[in-house]
């Protein structure tokens, strides 16, 4: 058993023993990494130095007791390498960033590091989050813990498959359409969506600004209530962080889930939905109401307008959020240019991959003058009637439930060759985003060929209290949490 | 020549004097070294978000609600995109379609008539750096201290009809900001900055010619002059049957004309959208009353209290009001007890003048209310003749004393003396037989000239009337 398997409260009572020390823990993590990542290629930069410097002080910090430990104490945690990180590479899994050394923390590192935890390493992921399989990373593709021939999902890919891997005690991802969610899935761990504005985006490299949230990956759903309660809450230097109070997530965590009501879109229950992962998910139902819950077939109407909606308003924001990379003040300049226009169209053509490019023209297109009416803003309505549908449902049920993705994980190379059709996996994932709220994504059950399924509940806006309460009912009776792939056991 | 009317339409660009910039909290003063108010917001690194500056939002209300505009009760800021060095995010953060303030007015006089000039509206954005080439080779140096310093843009209706106008336009514009407090509005650090829209069309045609963009004119002056070149040219191009492009020109100061920069075909398609990183703004009813009620007296008000309080003339009145800080030292030297009148003759002409020949603002010259006063009250007292008070107050001026100090340290108190004085005068007519001859031949000018002999004699500390009375009696007796 790996020490990360174990709880928080078990790690720190054994590092208040002084039966273990944070020193051991990140070491724990660096031998994890070094041994084992070969395999799934989901770290881009570790920090060691800075990771045992930081252990060190934390272990000193524990013998003359100067301050109160944090609520992460010493916990190893990798970060999605778009979270800024001071001095420590950022790249965003770019070439375009591949020297890009951040001269500021974001808020959520800022926050890690008040916690206590251990930054030991930035994770893999699809360029500037722009994925969802991680093939799109600039650098390699990680791959899936459970077989290395399928992709571990994305974009924060290498975030899912290093929790899988068990190299870290948590991780952080960002889930724009799906991000988190999808890979938590397809690798068979946890992954919270918090709602728009709870978590600051303050030092998130932008991909779709109205979209973007940070959240957790982790082994259980006590850890993410735990990693959620550190990095949650108003942000002055976040406008759109919401200054709304933080609840106590641990306590929420009851297991008592009588009297809950769920509904369940018909429109991402049928057809389109994999036989084995619907069966999986009426399967997780079946037991839910076994513990006092009910279910009842929903429906949102606008399903369907949500992916077209998604690409072109996360297209569209990221069209202008990327144009900064233009390799005037950092990042990779093109050193053949002879003047200033060639200097930005060498740049971002040599520093952007086709996936990134793909986006950057579809967005720009959309925001032009002439096709804005036709496409920004009638993605905006649609993106209004989906939240409509939401608050239909929340007006009589208290989650909603679905899976989180249509199908299990596919083979590297598969879908690359159509864009469309690798977009419209995302169904599941992208109605939530584009409404704001709460999604937390559960292991359920495993398909013939062993690969994971994973189990969408979604909230109200900022209650992740009962979607975290909801997830960890399921999870505990349940079990698939506890399952890891045979060579991560070893 | 005369048969074509001029259609002129300005855009104002006026930086705010807020302490820090709009969306970070670098500082905004101007004239630091290259680069040195700046942070990871305001160079649009990876990851960072705006903060809307809530003073920003304040001034652009007070600004807006001095030009008469209505204001948004909801607004929200748009990004605009297009790449430039000095552009860091690659996209400003402006106001597209809800500018905080729309349908405002100004009123102008030229020649003597009160015209009303449209403002259709009034945003709020961010400000650009500066780009500066590099004396050794081809470089480029971009200075961003100036990138996010808040900035107003005040768009005016096609209403102005000459280059006279638009100067008239520009001027009062520039005094009501002023008055405001919301920006220093100097042109020369770019505080304030005009472009200006012109077209031509024959006198009675309704729709307008087709216009030019003017930009790069650093001085109201050389807008004028920009405007009165644009319009003879355009004129030349339609009589000698050419058509006016659609462009937009650069001002050449140097060889006073204006050049083509880049056509219509040409022009960006800058892809507004609204800021997802910013949340819509409300402006309450009570925030409106808040700033209005924080607005000062502005300058039509303030002529017209000078006419009927003071009975200034209007024009007298229109000099003083046009520089707040003018206005503002009016007001004080007329508290002192001094009469309004002489105070505002004094600034006009003496203070005007000296300010003018020396480049200077009247923040540079030493002179105070009080000492203007009190130098006033010594000539109505009698204790300094008007000839001598313009020695004390270039002297107070340059040294900021009091006029009595100057006036004891110089020993320029006038002589009151009637018995000193008539001895002096005494012996002039006595100097003079010839004269006195002419005097009583009837020529007038021989009094001035025993005037001036007397000045002479005492250093031009005499007191002029009493020396016109003495000689008119001492001339009589001889």
């Amino acid at each position: 058993m790996s020490l990360f398997d174990k709880r928080l409260t078990e790690i720190h009572s054994a590092l208040r023993a002084r039966e273990l020390s944070v020193t051991d823990l990140v070491q724990a993590s660096l031998a994890s990494i070094r041994e084992r990542d070969d395999k799934i290629k989901s770290v881009l930069l570790v920090d060691e130095e800075g990771a045992l410097e930081q252990a060190r002080k934390l272990d000193e910090q524990l013998v003359k007791k100067d301050k109160e430990p944090g609520l992460l104490f010493g916990l190893p945690a990798g970060l999605k390498d778009n979270i800024v990180t001071k001095g420590i590479r950022t790249t965003c899994a770019s070439k375009f960033l591949a020297n890009y050394d951040p001269i500021y923390d974001g808020t959520v590192s800022q926050k890690v590091k008040e916690a206590d935890a251990v930054i030991v390493a930035k994770l893999n992921m699809d360029e500037f989050a722009m994925g969802g399989s991680n093939e799109n990373s600039g650098f390699f593709p990680a791959k899936n813990p459970w077989n290395p021939e399928y992709v571990p999902g994305g974009s924060s890919g290498g975030s899912a498959a290093a929790m899988a891997a068990r190299h870290f005690y948590f991780t952080l991802g960002s889930d724009t359409g799906g991000s988190i969610r999808q890979p938590a899935a397809f690798c068979g761990v946890v992954g919270l969506k918090p709602t728009y504005g709870r978590v600051s985006r303050f030092g998130l490299v932008a991909f779709a600004s109205s979209l973007d949230q940070i959240g957790p990956i982790t082994k259980n759903v006590e850890d993410a209530a735990y990693v959620l309660q550190a990095i949650a809450g108003h942000d002055p230097y976040d406008s759109t962080s919401a200054d709304v109070e933080v609840p106590n997530f641990l306590e929420a965590l009851t297991g008592d889930i009588k009297g809950l009501r769920i509904g369940v879109p018909k429109e991402l229950i049928g057809e389109g939905i994999d036989p084995e992962v619907r069966e999986a998910v009426l399967a997780a139902l079946k037991q839910l109401e076994s513990m006092g819950a009910t279910w009842n077939e929903v429906s949102m109407p606008h399903t369907e307008y949500a992916v077209p909606a998604y690409y072109l308003l996360a297209s569209s924001e990221a069209s202008s959020n990327l144009a900064r990379f233009d390799g005037v003040r950092y990042g990779v300049r093109a050193d053949n240019a002879d003047n200033l226009l060639d200097l930005y169209m060498e740049s971002r053509s040599n520093g952007f991959g086709p996936e990134v490019k793909r986006r950057i023209m579809l967005g720009t297109y959309a925001l032009s003058s002439g096709y804005y009416d036709a496409y920004y803003k009638k993605a905006q309505q649609v993106r209004t009637l989906i939240i409509q549908d939401f608050n239909n449902i929340f007006a009589d049920y208290d989650v909603i439930l679905h899976p989180t993705t249509p199908r299990t994980a596919f083979r590297i190379g598969e879908k690359t060759d159509d864009p469309v059709k690798m977009y419209l996996e995302d169904i599941c994932t992208v109605p939530v985003n584009l409404a704001g709220l709460p999604a937390i994504s559960v292991p359920c059950g495993f398909a013939q060929n062993g690969l994971p399924i994973g189990l969408q509940i979604i909230g109200r806006a900022f209650d992740e209290a009962t979607i975290l309460r909801v997830a960890h009912a399921y999870e505990q009776s349940a079990g698939y949490h506890l399952r890891k792939p045979e060579w991560v056991r070893g | 020549m005369s048969k074509y009317e001029t259609v002129i339409g300005l855009e104002v660009h006026v930086e705010l004097q807020t302490k820090s910039k709009i969306f970070c909290g670098c500082p905004t003063e101007f004239g630091a070294p290259p680069n040195t108010h700046t942070c990871p917001i305001c160079l649009g690194h990876p990851g960072v978000l705006p903060v809307t500056n809530r003073q920003a939002v304040e001034f652009a209300i007070k600004a807006a609600l001095a030009l008469n505009c209505e204001i948004s009760r909801e607004t929200k800021f748009d990004r605009k995109n297009y790449f430039y060095p000095d552009l860091p995010k690659a996209y400003q953060i402006s106001q597209y379609d809800q500018p905080i303030g729309y349908n405002g007015w100004i009123d102008i006089e030229v020649n003597g008539e009160t015209k009303r000039i449209g403002i259709t509206r009034l945003h709020l954005e961010e400000d650009a750096g500066k780009l500066m080439h590099s004396e050794f080779g081809g470089e480029s140096l971009v200075d961003f201290n100036r990138v996010g310093v808040p900035l107003l843009e005040i768009v005016s209706e096609p209403d102005i009809r000459s280059p006279e106008e638009a100067r008239a336009y520009l001027e009062k514009l520039k005094a009501i900001i002023q008055y405001t407090g919301v920006s220093d509005v100097r042109m020369e650090q770019g505080s304030l900055r005009c472009d200006a829209n012109v077209s031509i069309r024959p006198v009675g045609q309704k729709e307008f010619g087709t216009k030019t963009e003017l930009k790069n004119m650093n001085s109201f002056r050389n807008v004028q002059l920009a405007l009165e070149y644009e319009v003879q040219r355009q004129k030349e191009v339609l009589e000698s049957g050419g058509k006016i492009v659609q462009e937009t020109r650069r001002w050449d100061e140097g060889g006073r004309k204006t050049v083509s920069m880049r056509s219509k075909e040409e022009a960006h398609d800058y892809r507004y959208f609204p800021d997802p990183d910013l949340v819509r703004m409300q402006i309450s009813e009570e925030w409106i009353e808040a700033v209005r009620a924080s607005i000062p007296e502005l300058p039509d008000a303030r002529q017209a209290r000078y006419v009927n309080q003071y009975g200034l003339s209007k024009e007298d009145a229109a000099v003083i009001t046009m520089s707040k800080d003018m206005a503002d030292f009016f007001d004080e030297t007329v508290k002192t007890g001094a009469d309004p009148k002489s105070a505002a003759n004094w600034l006009m002409t003496d203070l005007l003048a000296y300010l003018n020949a020396n480049d200077a603002a009247l923040a540079d010259v030493k002179l105070t209310p009080q000492g203007l006063g009190e130098m006033i009250k010594l000539i109505e007292n009698g204790t300094i003749s008007s000839k001598i008070a313009k020695t004390v107050f270039k002297e107070m001026l340059e040294t900021g004393k009091e006029p009595k100090q100057i006036v004891e340290e110089k020993g320029l108190v006038q002589i009151s003396d009637e018995g000193a004085l008539r001895k002096i005068v005494v012996e002039v007519v006595n100097a003079n037989p010839q004269a006195v001859a002419d005097y009583k031949a009837g020529n007038s000018k021989a009094i001035a000239f025993f005037v001036g002999q007397v000045m002479k004699q005492t250093k031009g500390k005499a007191n002029p009337p009493m020396v016109n009375k003495l000689l008119q009696e001492v001339l009589k007796e001889v």
